[in-house]
Order: C-alpha cells, then structure tokens, then sequence
C-alpha cells in the first residue's frame, strides 16, 4: 500500500536527519539529553503535521489556481513562523519545564530546515492532503527516532569520557557519521 | 532618527506595507524571469535531442509525439527519417524515477543514450551518466542484443554495485524500444540494412 | 576605515559561519559533494546575505521591534525566492544539483542570524561588508568541505579526475556518513588551529 510505503521511507529509509540532512541544527544542538530530544521532536512532528495540513491548502486552493506560485516560499514560511508561535505559547503553559529546557530551540523550529521542507517536499511529490499529513506525520517519527538516538549515545559518553579536543560538535558529528552509515543499511527496503 | 514604535498600527503599518513592496517585486522579477526560464527548459530539451540523433534538418522538438508517457522526436534529412530520439522513463531506479533520452536509428538500433533527470547515488548508480557505461549501447539492436543485467541473464554489463540503477536504465531503454517499434519503424530483418535501402530506392518522401 | 574592514574579515575566521557561529549547518551537509556545488551554494547564500542585509539595514527604522522577525522572514524569503528565479533561467544544472536547498536558504540560521544580530543595528555599508565577509567565509567552508569530499570520495576536483589510473576513491565520503564525519574532521582540525594560533 502506498501509505505503508511513505512511512517506511520517511521514517528510516530517507530519514530526514540521517540521510536527508534536514533539522541539523537541533540535532547538534539538542541532544544533550534524550528528555530533551524527546520534547523537541514531539514540538517539531506537531508542527510539520499541521503545517502540512495547511500549506497543502494554501497550494491547493491559492497558489495554484491563481497562479502565484513563486509565492510559496512566502506564505509556506510565514504557516511556519505561525505555527510555532502557537505551539511555543502552548508549551509555555501546559509545560514550562520543557519550555525551559528548549530555551531557544524552541523559537528555531521556524528555522528548522525540516520543517519548511516537509512543506515543500509534500508538494514536490504531489501528495494529497492525507498523504501529506501522513508523510509530515512519519518524518517527525523519524526525526524523533535520530534525536533520541543521538541523544542517548551522547549522554553515554558523558559518563565514558573521549578525548578533549572533540568535545562538542566534532564528537556529535562522528556519532552522527556512524548513525548515518548504520541507516544506509535500510536502504533498499523499499521498492 | 529612531526606531519606530511597536505600536499595533505601526507593526500592522510596517509588515502589510513591506510585505506589499516585497511581493510587488517578486512579482516583477517572476515575470522577467519567465521567459529565460522556459529557454532554459527549452535549451535542455535541444541539447538532449541534438547530442542522440544523427544529423538532420527538420524540427524535432516542434513535431514531437507523446504516446503513453513517452515523448518522440521524428527527425529527418532532405525528407527522409534519419532517426528517433525518444524521451523515457523508469521508475525502479534506486531512488524512484530518472529519465533517458535515446536515440534509435530507422531500424531500430541504438544510436546514443543520454541520461536526463536522476538522483541515484553518487559513486555508484550515478555513473549510469558515463560514457563507460552508456557506450556499450551505441548501435546495439534489442531485437538482437539481450537487454538485460549480465546478472539476469542479458548482455549488459552493469555498473558494479549499482545493479538496481543498471536494471533501472535497461527497463528505461526497452520501454523506449517497445514502444518505437510499435508505432514508428520496422524492426531489422535478417538481410541488415534492408530499411535503409528502401528509404534511398524510394527518393524523395512526402 | 579598519573598523569596516574589520567587518569584513570577521566573517572569513573569527566569526566562519561553519566552524565558529555553526550556523547553517544544512547545506554544509547535503550539498558538499562536489566543489560547484559547494561552491555555486555558498555564493547564492552569500547573494541572499547580501541583499538582505542591506534591505533590513536601509529599513531598520521603519520596523518596530515585535514584528521584526516577520518582517525580516519577509525580506528574506523574497531574496531567496529571486535568486532562486534568477538560478532557474540563467544557472539550471546548478538549480537542479542544488534542487531543495535553495528555497531553504530561507530558513539558513545564518541569514537571519546576521539581520538580528547585526543589520538591524548597524549601517548600510558596515552591514554589506558583513554580509560579503560572511558570505565568502561561509562559500570558503563550504568549498573546502566539498573539495575534500570530492577527492576522497569521487577522486575529482571540480570534475577534472585526479586519482591515478585504477586507483578507487572512497566512495564514503560522498555519501552521508562521509559529510558528518569530513565536517567533524575538519572542525577538530580548526579547533585545533585557532588554538595553537590562538585565534
């Protein structure tokens, strides 16, 4: 089935942060602690779920039949920039902890390349409404499935130790080399 | 002079009226840029013709054909068919669609393949690109020549470690093939070249 | 005079996009498998930069501070989208290669970085050297990343083969795992310089 076949390749055949390289910032950047990685890829698939619902609307509806296509990039990004501001008040109220932890990650999911290009990407594949939202739906798994992965082997090595000179990015870039080519293995899965 | 307020009508004020000059000029440069656009579509579209076909001197890409997905270019010279560039397509490549130019003679056999649009892997199915790879193709008859992955049985020598691109480009170029042969031209027979004597013995066409 | 020079060189070392400010961290991944294209990424980047940092620079007047980032995504967007225009009539087999990362200069945390951070405080002139500054440092990054990408992965530089006859590359480094770990080396590589030279 079809759907089986998006989730599967958005999840961990194309995975958006392992192979696709969409959402590096917050995957450098926030997966200190997997609490952390958890909150920010729950933040984030909230986003893109709803952000493709609506963008796919917008294209549908506006941009196409008008034909101002090359206004895309400006609306798609201002759904986001919306979206956000949303779930950051949401956040704030129900759960302040994970507010603080963010911090000012929470604000960059607008940034977030993943997020405007699951936009971009349900409309390059021409995904109906429900493809789109199921497909924004499985890359947010799939990015939550690389942050807690990071995550969990950071704070590993927290507790094993590793030499001074990689400490920060160059020690998440390795880890994330080694995730990146363990993910290649899935590819091929699908047809 | 200092920044302006936040008041509601001045943030109201400033976005709606920048974003207007925003996309005013967007919109300029969408139309400016429209036609250089569409040459540049264009342009690929002659390159890929010209680099497949023989010589000819009629307009291909003006009487192109679309037949199941497929796009044929009839090209002549001095009236008389001197090939067919076809634009196909496969969808098994290894990471979905890519699309091939080829270019068959009036018999059918190959002239050149070029490989349009693909996003294979780098390094491996990628270089379904070169020439190393595309050359065995030139003047090979499917009719005669197995289209098919060594591995499969065939006479195509895959790339190494990219026998899922390679068998991609063979479901591509048969396509083309089947699809030619069913509504353009007429297959070799035994006796080579029988096609194009009847084309010479019969002097000038339409 | 070498206060706006200083503007200028910032962004080449002190402040390298990549290695120091690790912003825009996207690109430096997906798009470094061949010097044009790291190349031909960082100059439109490097466009975009430019044009927004002066546009929000002649406007910071006339942009209140709580709709700022709007009006900055705008500007930005719109840059992004005449470039990305301008690259698909003039520049298509770069367009192609580059394909979705180009819209995505939008949200390149550079871009809006350097209007928060700097065009919004500071002149017409000083932000253009900023931008010009960060831009080349930022295409320099890029560009290294992708020429050690290429040679070691594809044995090319800039598609003109280097390997001697019969000699494989290590196909690795075109491929994802290649680009985290190219980047993680040459990040120790830079940290270790700025130490020893103490930069």
């Amino acid at each position: 089935m079809d759907y089986i076949k998006i989730i599967i390749l958005a999840i961990i055949v194309n995975n958006i942060i392992l192979s696709q390289f969409l959402g590096i910032c917050s995957f450098l950047g926030v997966t200190g602690k997997v609490s952390t990685a958890i909150g920010m890829g729950a933040a984030v698939t909230f986003v893109i779920t709803l952000g493709n619902a609506i963008t796919y609307l917008i294209q549908a509806y506006i941009l196409v039949p008008y034909h101002v296509e090359f206004l895309q990039n400006i609306m798609f990004i201002f759904v986001v920039a919306f979206l956000v501001q949303i779930v950051e008040i949401i956040v704030k109220k129900s759960v302040p902890s994970l507010y603080q932890a963010l911090g000012i990650y929470l604000p960059l999911i607008t940034t977030n390349c993943a997020t405007l290009a699951v936009a971009l990407l349900a409309v390059q594949n021409h995904y109906n409404l429900i493809k789109s939202v199921v497909f924004a739906i499985a890359i947010g798994i799939g990015y939550t499935l690389a942050m807690v992965l990071m995550a969990g082997i950071r704070e590993q090595m927290e507790i094993n130790g590793y030499p001074k000179g990689m400490k920060g990015f160059p020690m998440t870039l390795v880890i994330g080399s080694l995730l990146a080519m363990a993910f290649m293995g899935f590819s091929g899965l699908v047809k | 002079m200092a920044k302006m307020e936040s008041t509601l009508k001045n943030m109201v004020l400033s976005l709606s009226l920048i974003s207007m000059a925003m996309v005013a000029g967007l919109g300029y440069v969408y139309k400016i840029t429209k036609g250089p656009i569409e040459m540049a579509d264009k342009q690929k579209e002659i390159t890929a013709v010209t680099q497949v076909l023989p010589a000819f001197d009629n307009d291909p890409i003006k009487q192109k054909k679309d037949i199941e997905g497929l796009t044929f270019y009839m090209a002549t010279k001095g009236g008389l068919p001197v090939g067919c560039a076809v634009k196909t397509f496969t969808t098994k490549g290894f990471a979905g669609r890519f699309d091939l130019m080829v270019g068959f003679k009036p018999d059918g056999s190959i002239k050149k393949i070029v490989v349009l649009d693909q996003k294979e892997t780098p390094g491996l199915g990628a270089k379904m690109t070169e020439p190393a790879f595309t050359d065995q193709f030139k003047e090979k008859n499917i009719a005669t020549f197995k289209l098919k992955v060594k591995k499969d049985g065939g006479q195509v020598d895959a790339i190494s470690a990219a026998t899922i691109s390679s068998r991609a480009f063979c479901d591509g170029v048969q396509k083309a093939y089947d699809l030619y042969m069913k509504n353009f031209a007429k297959p070799v027979t035994a006796v080579a070249g029988v096609s194009d004597t009847t084309a010479v013995k019969g002097g000038k066409h339409e | 005079m070498s206060k706006l020079l200083g503007y200028f060189t910032n962004g080449l070392i002190k402040e390298n996009p990549t290695f120091v400010l690790v912003l825009g961290t996207c690109p430096v991944l997906a798009i470094t498998t061949t010097g044009f294209n790291g190349f031909g990424m960082g100059m439109a980047t490097a466009i975009v930069l430019l044009l927004s940092n002066v546009m929000v620079s002649i406007l910071k007047n006339y942009i209140p501070d709580k709709v700022r980032i709007a009006v900055f995504i705008t500007i930005i967007a719109t840059n992004v989208t005449v470039v990305e225009l301008l690259m698909k009539a003039y520049t298509p087999d770069l367009y192609k290669a580059l394909g979705i990362f180009i819209p995505l200069i939008i949200v390149n945390c550079l871009v809006l970085g350097r209007a928060e951070a700097f065009a919004q405080k500071k002149g017409v002139f000083a932000s253009a050297l900023d931008a010009i500054g960060m831009g080349f440092g930022f295409t320099a990054a890029l560009t290294l990343i992708s020429i050690v990408r290429e040679i070691l992965g594809n044995g090319s530089f800039f598609t003109i083969p280097i390997l001697p006859a019969g000699a494989h590359p290590m196909l690795l480094f075109i491929l994802p795992p290649g680009a985290f770990l190219t980047f993680g080396l040459l990040f120790l590589v830079m940290n270790t310089l700025k130490r020893k030279f103490k930069i």
